[in-house]
């Protein structure tokens, strides 16, 4: 691989100076990782509390009068929509991808700075609109996060104006962002690697964030243009989704559209996102597993293969979520089919992540509890996955509270655990301080048992027959008294784990300033991003010299040598030199 | 250490829990065993992996945790292994995905001696119709819907004609007879849910959906919406009655063709006149209502509300709760009305009566409100279906409200929230409208809400309301806080 002059030679030249340029208009993909990072939190923090209203509503009904249906339905719409793509595809793609690619690859930055900073601002506008739809009149969308016509944009749904319409925007707005990132992620990583960095050699955390990218850039614009047809549907009287129908008893212009239309576009790009939130978490699992059993990550070759194929069969999977929406009911065969053989590869990641576990030497860091915690939840959603993929046990468990537990515990907790694992792990790199070890095990356990309390008992109301999205149950003959009881403590599980992410919010800030110090390395582990000149890395990554590579990135406990780890970038020659840190 | 334990804990809390839980299924009344005997499958398979990955999990966390005079083993690759563990989980997939699509491919295949019946929804209610005679459903089309035709049936399809119409949330079937249900929306997605059947499938406007069961229990189950549909979703309830061929027949008996609904004769305005005298009483000659003696405003409510209402006094849907001593006097006077004929009479000179509205005297000594805002937030809620002005749709199956007198909505929303009225389980509309009652949580909440709705003025009755010798125009609608001189006055 060639490089150019200007990459290899430091140019102390075009180091930003001023504080807006170091901090505000930034094009060091590091700053962009931290605001993108934050900007995430942020938005999820709203969405935690929009949940714990909703959650207040189902444990205690008919207690809170600020609480109505259509509130309700405006709590679960942007509870849902947020945490899907304004926390998770955002913190995970536009903060660790940001922050990891360049550096895990040995760039200096990504192949695109300025369309980088762009993105962010582009991310940051998305959200703004988002949440200005909460003070326009009617409020923010009530529609469901599927966002499912005709009834999302006529009366009878909160949030039918002003509200969808801002939605949509935003919508627009964050794909706009997301292509502007993503192709500088799938750029940097296909042609900025450092020398000895080929494909095979990169970390899984990596491929995880690349697969995932160019299945955000295929499957995104299904959800850009389902969302300019249905403005236009709403806007200018088109019948993309419209059929002819009533509106609360009166005829509407519309004539000729499919609402199935829509949620075929809606989940082609909907079950690739389950994948772009999954991929990134897999692979920074992967690596955080690796790095504090000390032990190479077992079966990489099949991990790689296995991240490519599900990558893919998440393609032609959508319509398992279609199974009771009036599709041609034969298209269940083929769906029910490649969904559970997307089990298979999944199957073999969470087999390979125990695996690699076995014989190794387990350091019991915080960013291990949670990467441990993330195989036990993923595990449990992965296995009620295989109820729902199999079209005709969908069928009584569809729309019900099994549905909301296992997408919950399959994209909710698990890609959140691995998250909190990936924050604990890069925390020193990125400030150069420790996270607080004891409020980081207090938070671990907190979230880890909390949440199984929350969503364990979820499936069995599921089971039950409860249906989601009812604002009440409402006096209902087949579900039992006792059924509220458990809704009761199921609230009171998820208010605990809500309070206790404000203790985490309190360790980032507090161990920003005040944390113990890490050293460049704390974890010895072997991936580029540790072994940067400078911790935090200053602009440019690496200094003087951009790393060579000269082997993958688990030589963990390799035989014969006295240090427990080999990083990527030390030659063989220096092997022999390396004393029991690490050092040469 | 600590971790390896909890897993196994949570493992074991899983397990116990599944066994011990008294939330599960609730017992099938379908034909579709296959379904739950998968999902007993699925468990088993899944449950075992559950318990044996997450115990090697433990096992290892436990075994293998940190010892700094051991090294962690190098070993990057074990085909054998991996290839084993492929295709066992293969064998596992396939173990629950072959029978699952063998059952799927009944789901698909209807029976040939299946009968049909088609579910139609619409915002927040279903009904319901069968083929008739020749078993064939007529044509029907959006655009033909209308007050006289609710179903949009063609009047000009010969197959419609004896198409028999359910305009209710109950619907009766016969026991061990496969149906075939068709789905039909008026407005936005619905979903065909009744838990017992265990098979459920979306309504889609524009399209026309179906699913297949074959009921095996006596009994009345309840239907679900489970597709959103807006801010009432939840108060979207049906009704699904497996009767014997005995009791099919009688409640089939007692349905209309929608040929005979076309032709049914209007009501006589003189005989319903005199039958009226007696209702006079307390309800005044004008339908004016009278506090005094418990009688709601009459005047202005539309002919099938009311019919609704007779009806249900005579059967003692509504008027039975012994709470309810006014309903009880009501539903003996219901009982004078001797048939379908008189009631029909009845109604329609109700209906007949000027719409009328209370004095502005009789709405400020009413409830008071901590302000009109805080009703009219309130009134959003029951906007949807009762109208912005509270004017009554029939499309939506909600009675009018503006006009009514305070004292009289205060108590029917406080029978609602005990469930004094709407509980019984043939009162169509009751569930929702209790449902929905309580979103008042408190005292101040009504009367917020009644404040403003007896404020309102529907723009339907801006036209002449005619009442012995004084004709009085409505032109000059009066503000909702204003004096009114152009509309009838009634005294409370």
């Amino acid at each position: 691989m060639n490089y150019t002059a200007i990459v290899d030679q430091p140019d102390e030249s075009h180091h930003p100076t001023s504080f807006m340029a170091k901090y505000i208009w930034s094009q060091d993909h590091k700053v962009i990782a931290i605001q993108y990072s934050i900007t995430a939190l942020f938005v999820g923090l709203v969405a935690l509390a929009l949940s714990a209203m909703m959650r207040l509503q189902l444990g205690f009904p008919d207690s809170f009068s600020f609480i109505d249906p259509s509130s309700y339905l405006q709590f679960v719409t942007m509870h849902g929509m947020i945490m899907v793509i304004y926390l998770l595809t955002a913190l995970l793609l536009g903060g660790f991808g940001n922050y990891l690619i360049p550096l895990m690859v040995g760039a200096r930055d990504m192949v695109f700075p300025y369309l980088n900073m762009l993105s962010y601002w582009t991310y940051l506008l998305s959200v703004i609109v988002l949440l200005a739809s909460f003070f326009v009149p009617g409020g923010p969308t009530g529609a469901g996060w599927t966002l499912y016509p005709p009834q999302t944009i006529l009366p009878g749904t909160p949030g039918n104006d002003g509200g969808i319409i801002l939605m949509l925007v935003s919508l627009a707005i964050f794909i706009v962002a997301f292509t502007m990132g993503g192709l500088n992620y799938v750029t940097t990583i296909l042609q900025a690697r450092a020398r000895g960095m080929t494909l095979m050699r990169m970390p899984l955390t990596i491929w995880g964030i690349f697969t995932a990218t160019i299945l955000g850039l295929l499957a995104f614009p299904a959800l850009l243009v389902s969302a300019i047809m249905m403005m236009l549907d709403k806007l200018v009287g088109t019948s993309f989704f419209m059929p002819a129908i009533l509106s609360l008893g009166e005829p509407l212009n519309y004539t000729g559209g499919s609402p199935v239309l829509f949620q075929h576009l809606f989940w082609f790009f909907g079950h690739p996102e389950v994948y772009i939130v999954a991929l990134p978490a897999f692979g920074m699992v992967s690596d955080v597993i690796a790095t504090h059993a000390r032990k190479n990550i077992f079966g990489y070759r099949m991990m790689v293969w296995a991240i490519v194929a599900i990558g893919g069969l998440s393609f032609v999977v959508w319509a398992h979520h279609m199974y009771v929406s009036g599709m041609n009911p034969y298209f269940g065969f083929f769906f029910a089919t490649t969904t559970l053989i997307i089990a298979i590869p999944t199957a073999l990641k969470v087999y390979n992540w125990s695996l690699t576990l076995w014989r190794g030497n387990i350091h019991m860091t915080v960013p291990m509890m949670f990467a441990i915690g993330f195989i036990f939840t993923f595990t449990h959603g992965g296995l009620t996955g295989l109820f729902l993929g199999n079209v005709v046990v969908d069928l009584p468990l569809s729309d019900t509270y099994f549905v909301v537990a296992h997408f919950h515990m399959v994209m909710g907790v698990s890609p959140i655990m691995v998250l909190f694992a990936a924050i604990y792990h890069w925390f020193p790199k990125v400030t150069g301080r420790f996270l607080h070890t004891g409020l980081g095990k207090f938070h671990f356990w907190m979230t880890f048992v909390g949440t199984y309390s929350i969503y364990l008992p979820m499936h069995y109301l599921g089971f039950l027959g409860v249906p989601r999205r009812y604002f009440a149950m409402g006096p209902t003959e087949f579900i039992p008294e006792s059924a509220q009881s458990l809704n009761a403590s199921i609230t009171i599980s998820a208010l605990i784990v809500g309070v206790v992410q404000l203790i985490f919010l309190f360790n980032i800030i507090w161990s920003t300033f005040k944390g113990k110090k890490s050293g460049p390395n704390p974890w010895n582990a072997t991936t580029l991003e540790w072994q940067t000149e400078y911790t935090p890395p200053r602009h440019g990554n690496w200094g003087g010299k951009i790393p060579v590579v000269y082997r993958w990135a688990y030589d963990y406990s390799v035989p014969g040598v006295k240090a427990d780890f080999i990083p990527q970038n030390v030659s063989p020659q220096e092997v022999e030199m390396m004393d029991d840190k690490g050092g040469a | 250490m600590a971790i390896a334990v909890v897993i196994l804990l949570l493992v074991l809390v899983s397990v116990v829990f599944h066994f011990v839980s008294p939330w599960w299924f609730t017992p099938i009344a379908s034909n579709w065993t296959a379904i739950d005997d998968t999902i007993t499958l699925t468990f088993w398979i899944t449950g075992i992996v559950f318990i044996a990955v997450n115990g090697f999990l433990a096992y290892c966390v436990f075994r293998f945790r940190f010892d700094k005079n051991r090294r962690a083993d190098y070993e990057p690759e074990n085909k054998k292994l991996e290839v084993w563990l492929t295709v066992f989980t293969t064998i596992g997939v396939a173990a629950m995905l072959a029978p699952g699509l063998v059952v799927w491919g009944d789901f698909v295949t209807v029976p040939d001696d299946a009968e049909i019946f088609e579910v139609v929804g619409q915002q927040w209610h279903w009904s319901y119709r069968l083929p008739g005679k020749d078993g064939v459903l007529g044509q029907s089309a959006v655009e033909l819907m209308d007050e006289k035709n609710p179903f949009g049936l063609n009047p000009d399809d010969i197959n419609a004609q004896d198409d028999i119409l359910i305009p209710s949330n109950v619907m009766h079937i016969l026991l061990d007879q496969p149906v075939k249900v068709l789905m039909r929306s008026k407005d936005v997605l619905h979903n065909f849910a009744v838990p017992q059947f265990r098979v459920k499938m979306d309504l889609v406007p524009g399209i026309e959906t179906y699913l297949w069961f074959t009921p095996t229990r006596l009994g009345r189950f309840e239907m679900l919406c489970e597709e959103l549909c807006g801010m009432a979703h939840y108060t979207m309830r049906g009704q699904i009655v497996v009767d014997t061929a005995q009791d099919y027949q009688v409640w089939l008996d007692k349905q209309f063709t929608f040929r005979e609904s076309l032709d049914a004769p209007a009501g006589d305005l003189q005989l319903g006149k005199k039958l009226y005298a007696s209702c006079a009483a307390c309800h005044g000659d004008n339908g004016q209502g009278n506090e005094a003696l418990n009688a709601p405003m009459l005047a202005g409510q539309p002919a099938w509300y009311l019919t609704r209402q007779l009806n249900y006094y005579k059967t003692q849907v509504r008027g039975s709760h012994q709470q309810d001593i006014y309903g009880q006097q009501m539903a003996a006077m219901a009982n004078t009305l001797v048939d379908a004929k008189a009631i029909k009479d009845v109604t329609a000179y109700i209906a007949s009566l000027p719409t009328l509205a209370i004095s502005p005297a009789a709405v400020s000594n009413g409830p008071l409100a901590r302000s009109i805002a805080s009703g009219q937030r309130l009134f959003t809620n029951c906007a949807y279906c009762h109208g912005d002005q509270a004017q009554g749709k029939f499309a939506l199956n909600a009675p009018r409200l503006a006009g009514q007198h305070a004292w009289y909505l205060k108590r029917q929303l406080q029978n609602y929230r005990a469930s004094i009225r709407g509980a019984h389980r043939e009162d169509l509309y009751g569930t929702q409208m209790i449902m929905m009652s309580r979103l008042l949580q408190n005292e101040q909440a009504i009367d917020d809400v009644i404040a403003y709705i007896t404020r309102l003025k529907p723009a339907a009755d801006a036209g002449y309301l005619q009442l012995g010798s004084r004709a009085i125009s409505a032109t000059e609608s009066p503000s909702i806080t204003g004096q009114s001189r152009s509309t009838q006055e009634v005294s409370r």
